[in-house]
């Protein structure tokens, strides 16, 4: 199996290896592993053997459409896919097949992917586990008894047993980076507004990135180039200079200044997480970084102030599926009884809370104490992190204060749940790149990810920083409850 | 006690723009349903909305006609509530910062001049169209609705006034002068039965002189400004009776009946108040740089109060006034190239607003005027003034120019319609018709009046009828006095 997908792209270009073996690998990865860990909700085996098909064709005519030309990708099912079912992980949207593809499927068709399915998540993305998904929970490729993560649990999955090479997500609250963490890969959440969010479905709309799920940092770099850029059809799309994440990967980390955010650790952290991260700040240090504690006050009350936007951007935003133009119908007497019976069967009990909790904050009488509030909480994040990289290039920290917990443990605790992302929202709140690096196990083999933090468009630096944590740690992802390659 | 109606008119004006305000699809009447769409004005899962620039300038263009302020920066909202025919269950209007905000509108009622204030003017997009169908079209007993959303999307400018309108006269000139200005900056077809231009109106009343405002009631569904000013005016009434009679206004919108030509209570819609606005996340902040704003200014056509003003100073009545600015750009450039070629205003008026439009009515040409311009217009007046032709031969002539045959003293040479006007060639006709006639001049000077008018017309006999009459008439006289 090749190492990722620069590997893999080496081998196909030297002729080692053809997209059509590559995919059945991949294929045959899935068939094996796919009942213990239900990460894919569709396999369009036969779409994906024809676009691998097509490659061989094309690299055999010495067409080349880049770094992911034969490459096999899964989609977070909230990504739309033309003549592809998407549903969201919801029963609202079961069946639902989308006559467009969203602009990210767009620019890997044409770079030449192999699409080989779309993954299970949290639905609509609310939840940190992949447990809130309508059609059953994934399970964590290193231990079958415990959560991937969430909400792009599945890409999560796929990506670490090897079903696919590239694994897209979306991350509004830590959907990238915290399964990510917990399934041993590199997961990574761009500048706000230089992925289009065009074909996405929205969750909440100022803070869903897409990103990608790779198993090393050249691939992720390699991957953000080719999904990101500027686009006509996305209002909030950045139509600046991009930088270029690849350009710092080997330039290693000496002179500069690493922050540490003093308000990621401690209470509600898990000690092999703390160890983890102590033991890689120390080789950080000895590779030629200055590391610095930074305070960052805000994080603390970023949690909650997350917890009214994206509720009340999801109320709106999921406003749509009310069973009159696709998706699920349930019929009524009256068309307002039609739409109630509908959303009431469609929507899971995660998704009515969270539409009831944003439906309340934005009413008449509240919305200052409330969503108006949150917004300010979220300018004094913004003016945090500016203070804070005033003194620092790059912002680190646990990227999830546990390891992957046991499934179930916290579907019945909304606050236990909504705390496994309190290292990631902050990035959200304030539209920065942010990134998960696996850096280890824990006593009971789990993996621990490392998060690096740069400012809006520092991808680049961020990336540098990335790579030597990945040299440092040497990590390998061999996921120990699934049978991964032949 | 004396009742003060207070009314304020919002008005909905679809744009005309190429493309919807949102997404790339055609903005157009008619055809068959659901072809004019896409993912984003069927509110897809996924798809998102893009500013139409072009609509943004139709609604500066407006404020900046209704005397607005444009605000440098403006934000869109999501207006949310659930309704069949609003894909997204969310409409993208605006909220605290709309694109143009205090200007007025002056009108005019019974010779008065009033400025009306306008509140505001802000963009946002239309909803699609909901069918009933079964049992009368009405909605809670239809036996199914379809759903077209070919108008999902289309562009739409609301203009709020203020409470400034004090009858229903008034309401109506002001709907009629909005509409007038919208249509001369050309941003929308504001076809009434379309519904490219709609109306609805807050009526309140209160006792004459105070200076608080009543109880106010959102008057819907007028189709016509007849409609608009028999809807107000029966709900004054309405409010007046209930006031008097000891009873109460309750805040409501009521529907207009046409036909039995009173209001009705439409059903209050539970929290159909709350609509939940909050900053549309999608789109980013509209930004109206100055020298947008002063280009767009600089590019503003004459508006029809102005262009009423101009004519007024030019001398012509103020009917003539009000008929000509209202005729189309064509006939009014024919005006105005007429004044400048010599005519005199109110008689070029008079040929635009009388003749030249009846012509047109007549021959149903819509399309430009084929030979008609300022210069030919002015020639043929100056001809009648001469008395080269007779004013009914004018009328001929003036068919001939419309036809596109050529100038007036062309054609009225071709069909030999030019009166005699020469003195010397008249003498000699009237001295031999005095000569045939010897007791005329007697009876004359006796005071028989009539013997002029057999004169004349022996004289325009001998002419064959070229003569011009007025000349005919002033010569014959002299010879007779003298
Ligand atoms: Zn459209």
């Amino acid at each position: 199996m090749a190492a990722g997908l620069a590997d893999a792209g080496r081998l196909l270009r030297s002729g080692e290896i053809t997209a059509t073996a590559l995919l059945e690998e991949a294929l045959g990865t899935a068939s094996r592993t796919e009942a213990q860990l239900h990460a894919f909700l569709t396999i369009d085996s036969e779409g994906a053997r024809e676009a691998a098909a097509q490659a061989d064709a094309d690299f055999a005519d010495g067409v080349d459409f880049g770094p992911l030309h034969g490459i096999p990708v899964a989609l977070k099912d909230n990504l739309c896919t033309r003549g592809l079912e998407t549903t969201a992980g919801s029963q609202i949207l079961a069946g639902y097949v989308p006559p467009y593809d969203a602009t990210v499927v767009e620019r890997l068709r044409h770079g030449g992917a192999v699409i080989v399915g779309k993954t299970n998540l949290d639905e609509f993305a609310m939840g940190s586990s992949t447990e809130n998904s309508a059609y059953g929970p994934t399970y964590n490729p290193w231990d079958l008894s415990r959560v991937p993560g969430g909400s792009s649990g599945g890409s999560a999955a796929v990506v670490a047993a090897g079903s696919a090479l590239l694994g897209l997500g979306s991350d509004t609250g830590g959907s990238i980076r915290q399964p990510a963490s917990l399934c041993g890969v590199v997961g990574m959440k761009p500048t706000y507004g230089t992925v289009s969010r065009y074909g996405l479905i929205a969750f909440a709309s100022s803070l869903d990135q897409i990103g990608p799920f790779t198993r090393t940092v050249e691939d992720s770099a390699i991957a953000l180039s080719t999904i990101w850029g500027h686009d006509p059809l996305d209002s909030t799309s950045y139509a600046g200079k991009y930088p270029d994440p690849v350009a710092g990967l080997e330039r290693g980390v000496d002179g500069l200044k690493v922050g540490i955010v003093t308000e990621l650790s401690g209470e509600g952290f898990e000690p092999g997480v703390e160890a983890a991260t102590g033991d890689m700040l120390g080789r950080l240090e000895k590779a030629g970084v200055q590391l610095v504690e930074v305070s960052l006050p805000t994080f603390e009350i970023a949690l909650s102030a997350y917890y009214l936007i994206a509720p009340a951007e999801a109320s709106s935003n999921l406003a749509r599926f009310d069973g009159i133009r696709y998706g699920l119908r349930v019929e009524g007497p009256t068309t307002e009884e039609l739409m109630a019976r509908t959303r009431a069967e469609g929507f899971g009990p995660e998704v009515t809370r969270r539409i009831l909790l944003g439906t309340y904050s934005l009413s008449a009488g509240y919305y200052d104490a409330f969503y108006g509030q949150a917004q300010r909480v979220r300018a004094a994040i913004q003016e945090d992190f500016a203070r804070a990289y005033d003194l620092v290039d790059v912002l680190v920290s646990p990227t999830s204060p546990t390891v992957a917990f046991e499934a179930g443990a916290r579907t019945s605790d909304p606050l236990a749940m909504y705390l496994s992302d309190i290292c990631n929202i902050p990035a959200n709140m304030a539209g920065h790149p942010a990134m998960t690096v696996p850096i280890g196990l824990d006593d009971s083999g789990l993996p621990i990810g490392f998060q690096v933090m740069a400012p809006p468009l520092g991808e680049q630096i961020m990336y540098q920083v990335a790579a030597e944590v990945e040299r440092q740690a040497a990590f390998v992802i061999a996921p120990t409850a699934v049978q991964v390659a032949r | 006690m004396t009742w003060e109606p207070v009314i304020g008119i919002e008005v909905h004006v679809e744009l005309m723009t190429a493309s919807k305000m949102f997404c790339g699809c055609e903005v157009a009447h008619g055809g068959q349903p659901n072809t004019r769409v896409c993912p984003t004005c069927l509110g897809l899962p996924g798809a998102l909305p893009v500013t139409n620039r072009a609509a943004i300038e139709s609604i500066m263009s407006i404020g900046l006609a209704l005397g607005c302020q444009i605000s440098p920066r403006s934000v869109f909202h999501r207006k949310n509530y659930f309704y069949a025919d609003l894909p997204k269950n969310y409409q993208i209007s605006q909220f605290d910062v709309p694109v143009c905000h205090d200007g007025y509108l002056d009108i005019e009622v019974d010779g008065a001049a009033r400025r009306v204030g306008i509140e505001r003017a802000h963009m946002e997009e239309d909803t699609g169209k909901s069918i009933h169908i079964g049992l009368g079209g009405r909605i809670h007993a239809a036996e199914r609705t379809l759903l077209d959303f070919n108008r999902s999307g289309v562009p739409l400018v609301e203009v709020v006034s203020r409470p400034d309108l004090r009858s229903a006269v008034e309401a109506r000139a002001y709907a009629q002068e909005l509409r007038s200005v919208i249509a001369e900056l050309g941003v929308s077809d504001v076809r009434l039965e379309e519904g490219s231009i709609r109306f609805d109106a807050n009526v309140s009343v209160r006792p004459e002189g105070s200076e608080q405002l009543g109880t106010k009631v959102e008057v819907k569904n007028m189709n016509s400004f007849r409609s608009l000013e028999r809807a107000v005016g029966h709900e004054v009434e309405r409010q007046t009776a209930l006031l008097e009679s000891g009873g109460s206004v309750v805040q409501e919108t009521r529907h207009w009946d046409e036909e039995s030509g009173v209001t009705h209570s439409m059903r209050v819609k539970e929290g159909s108040s709350d609509y939940r606005y909050f900053t549309e996340p999608d789109l980013v902040p509209l930004v109206m740089s100055p020298e947008w704003v002063a280009g767009l200014g600089a590019r503003l056509p004459e508006m029809p109060a102005e262009r009423r003003a101009r004519y007024l100073s030019q001398g012509l009545a103020p009917s003539t006034a009000g008929v000509l600015s209202g005729l189309d750009p064509g006939l009014r450039a024919v005006y105005d190239d007429a004044v400048l070629s010599g005519a005199s205003p109110q008689a070029a008026a008079n040929w635009l607003t009388g003749e030249v439009v009846a012509w047109l009515r007549r021959s149903e040409a819509d399309g430009p005027l084929t030979g008609l311009d300022g210069p030919n217009l002015a020639e043929l007046i100056e001809m009648v003034d001469d008395g080269a032709v007779s004013s009914s031969a004018a009328k001929e002539l003036l068919a001939g120019i419309m036809s596109g045959e050529g100038g007036p003293r062309e054609i009225a040479e071709r069909r030999d319609l030019l009166q005699v006007s020469d003195v010397g060639q008249l003498d000699g006709v009237i001295d031999s018709v005095l000569a045939e006639n010897p007791d005329a001049v007697g009876e004359f000077r006796s005071g028989e009046e009539k013997v002029v008018g057999f004169l004349v017309g022996q004289i325009m006999k001998a002419t064959g009828g070229k003569a011009d009459p007025r000349l005919v008439n002033q010569l014959l006289r002299e010879k007779m006095t003298g």
